[in-house]
């Protein structure tokens, strides 16, 4: 029932002008991800059928929503994707069973998978069942507001910086759980968000916006790696790796984790088996020519230099292979120049510190 | 005493049929005026506002023009099959709806302004068409707003004089209304009738607004914005 996502767009508001062209894949969670202002917002509202002057095309699985050549335009409430806003409020008239009730309700039958009993369990809010929305925090207004999305049975979830608008325990508490809702729930995410982190997280594809445009778009991994189009802060440049849990050493309380380019330790125990996001900034890395000896680093992994970004510039961004895991390195110019790194050098990476994701 | 009961009674009569009618009519166009963009909306809020400005003596002079046999409105109500709308009941409904509109048209168009899109478009996501988006939630999130709109109307109607007089003349039992009953007995020197009915409206009108701001208070309770 669900289905990918192609879209081609254009809406002009004011000064502002969207103008992209979007590819999203029928399961899993694309962020969109750019600054404010990039037209992200927009973007998603288009899709979602709530820009009546909207002018192109979008085809979700075999259907078409959008193909203004034509004049057909499927409005709002019969596309199938329901939407939850950064404030995003509960109706104010209906208590918290009400608003469920309200999107369960108005789900078609074949679509109705979701018992309001499991989705009220996975978001933590079945005490809150018999309140009134005006009298819940705003963690609690956007978990209710989740899942009224989710019980109106959608075939894609939009949601438009869902945790902007929280204080960051809220938002830490909300992240994980809509990390393992959405391993749960079947359809495609689309998952609005200037937050780098956010994206860094939940998603397995990547559009980048700016200024009205896709500027690029493919899998997490890839679009990390592309330091031509960096996504948040400049200093948060880097990259994830995808790693197993193998062993814990009792005595230092370090963990060993196992990934396509070689192993890692972490400080810390992690479950033994569970897989992992690992993230490593490209601050955190620093490159030398001969393996370091009597180091305090832990992390030391042979490489092969892939490219180099921004030659020029006084932190240019190295692009190394670890026999088939990329990462990406900052280092300064003169470091470059010293050590004459190029395509095809032979290198030793350090990682001064990884952050496993929760 | 019999007349000043027909009198109170036809008055009431009016007033009811006049609100239902003005909230049929003042719900479509007060939605309207809350969301366009068009070009038109000033032009149309002036128009809808003017009863508030105007003498009533010269809207009823142009109703009487317009609702004659010969005006634009008369001869086609006459052309469709209806009786005479000037001193008539009929038109007395006419004339009160178009002078009580902006008092049922401007508390509702504050209420959908207040509500915004938000709710809309998320009832939308969720499913819900045109038709349901308005009976289940903005018409329980302005329920507030209808009332006092609502009361209003009926309370305006009830007091209408100028344009009754205009338009329906003093016909017993057909187009003489409260305030019209009064003037009658005061031009007559008749204090004690003219005591009777006044306090009757003033008691009605009073228990009406009353109504209203009790139960206003007691949804406060709930935010409706």
């Amino acid at each position: 029932m669900s289905g990918a996502l192609d879209a081609r767009l254009a809406l002009t508001l004011g000064s502002f002008r969207l103008d992209a062209e979007l590819r999203a894949p029928g399961t899993g969670v694309t962020a969109v991800v750019g600054p404010s202002g990039s037209g992200k917002s927009t973007l998603l509202r288009c899709l979602a059928g709530l820009e009546p002057r909207a002018l192109g095309r979008i085809r979700f699985g075999d259907e078409t929503w959008l193909d203004a050549a034509r004049g057909v335009c499927v409005p709002a409430h019969r596309r199938g994707a329901a939407v939850v806003f950064q404030d995003a409020a509960p109706f104010a008239h209906l208590s918290v069973r009400g608003n469920l009730e309200y999107g369960l309700r108005r789900c078609p039958v074949a679509r109705r998978q979701l018992a309001l009993d499991d989705v009220t369990g996975w978001l933590r809010i079945a005490p809150l069942l018999d309140r009134r929305p005006g009298g819940l925090s705003g963690g609690e207004r956007q978990r209710v507001a989740i899942a009224r999305a989710l019980l109106a049975g959608p075939r894609l979830l939009l949601l438009d910086e869902p945790l902007a608008s929280l204080d960051s325990p809220a938002r830490a508490e909300i992240l994980e759980l809509l990390r393992a809702l959405f391993a749960r729930t079947p359809m495609p995410v689309l998952y609005v968000t200037h937050a780098r982190s956010e994206a860094v997280h939940l998603a397995d594809h990547v559009v980048v916006m700016e200024a009205g445009r896709v500027r690029a778009s493919g899998p997490l991994r890839e679009i990390m790696l592309r330091a031509d189009a960096p996504f948040g802060e400049p200093g948060e440049l880097g990259c994830v790796v995808e790693a197993e849990v193998i062993a814990f050493d009792e005595r230092d309380g370090i963990t060993e984790l196992r990934f396509s380019g070689g192993r890692l330790y972490v400080p810390g125990r992690l479950r033994l088996g569970e897989r992992r996001r690992i993230e490593i900034l490209a601050r955190d890395i620093s490159l030398s020519l001969d393996a370091p000896h009597r180091t305090s680093i832990l992390n030391v992994l042979p490489a092969r230099v892939e490219a180099v970004y921004d030659a020029e510039s006084l932190q240019p961004v190295v692009r190394v292979d670890l026999g088939g895991t990329e990462l990406l390195a900052r280092v300064s110019r003169r470091s470059l120049r010293l050590l004459e790194l190029r395509e095809g050098a032979r290198v030793f990476v350090q990682v001064k510190a990884v952050a496993v994701i929760p | 005493m019999n007349g000043d009961v027909a009198a109170l009674l036809l008055t009431l009569r009016l007033a009811a049929i006049s609100t239902g009618l003005l909230l049929l009519f003042a719900t479509p166009l007060a939605w309207w005026v809350a969301r366009t963009q068009s070009r038109w909306k000033a032009p149309i809020e002036a128009a809808v506002a003017l009863p508030l400005v105007l003498p009533p003596t010269v809207l009823g002079f142009y109703l009487l023009l317009a609702l004659g046999p010969q005006g634009p409105v008369g001869s086609l109500w006459g052309a469709l099959g209806g009786g005479p709308l000037v001193f008539s009941f009929s038109g007395l409904v006419v004339g009160s709806v178009i002078y009580s509109l902006p008092f049922v048209v401007q508390p509702i168009q504050a209420g959908f302004e207040q509500l915004g899109r938000a709710p809309l478009e998320a009832a939308a996501t969720l499913g819900a068409g045109p038709v349901d988006r308005f009976f289940s939630v903005a018409l329980p999130q302005t329920l507030r707003h209808f009332l006092a709109g609502a009361v209003l109307g009926f309370a305006h109607t009830l007091g209408e004089f100028g344009v009754v007089l205009m338009i329906g003349g003093n016909i017993p039992s057909r187009t003489r209304v409260v305030s019209i009953a009064i003037y009658d007995h005061v031009e007559t020197l008749d204090y004690g009738a003219a005591h009777q009915l006044a306090g009757i409206l003033l008691a009605i009108s009073f228990a009406v607004l009353l109504l209203v701001f009790a139960t206003n208070r007691r949804w406060r309770g709930t935010p409706v914005t």
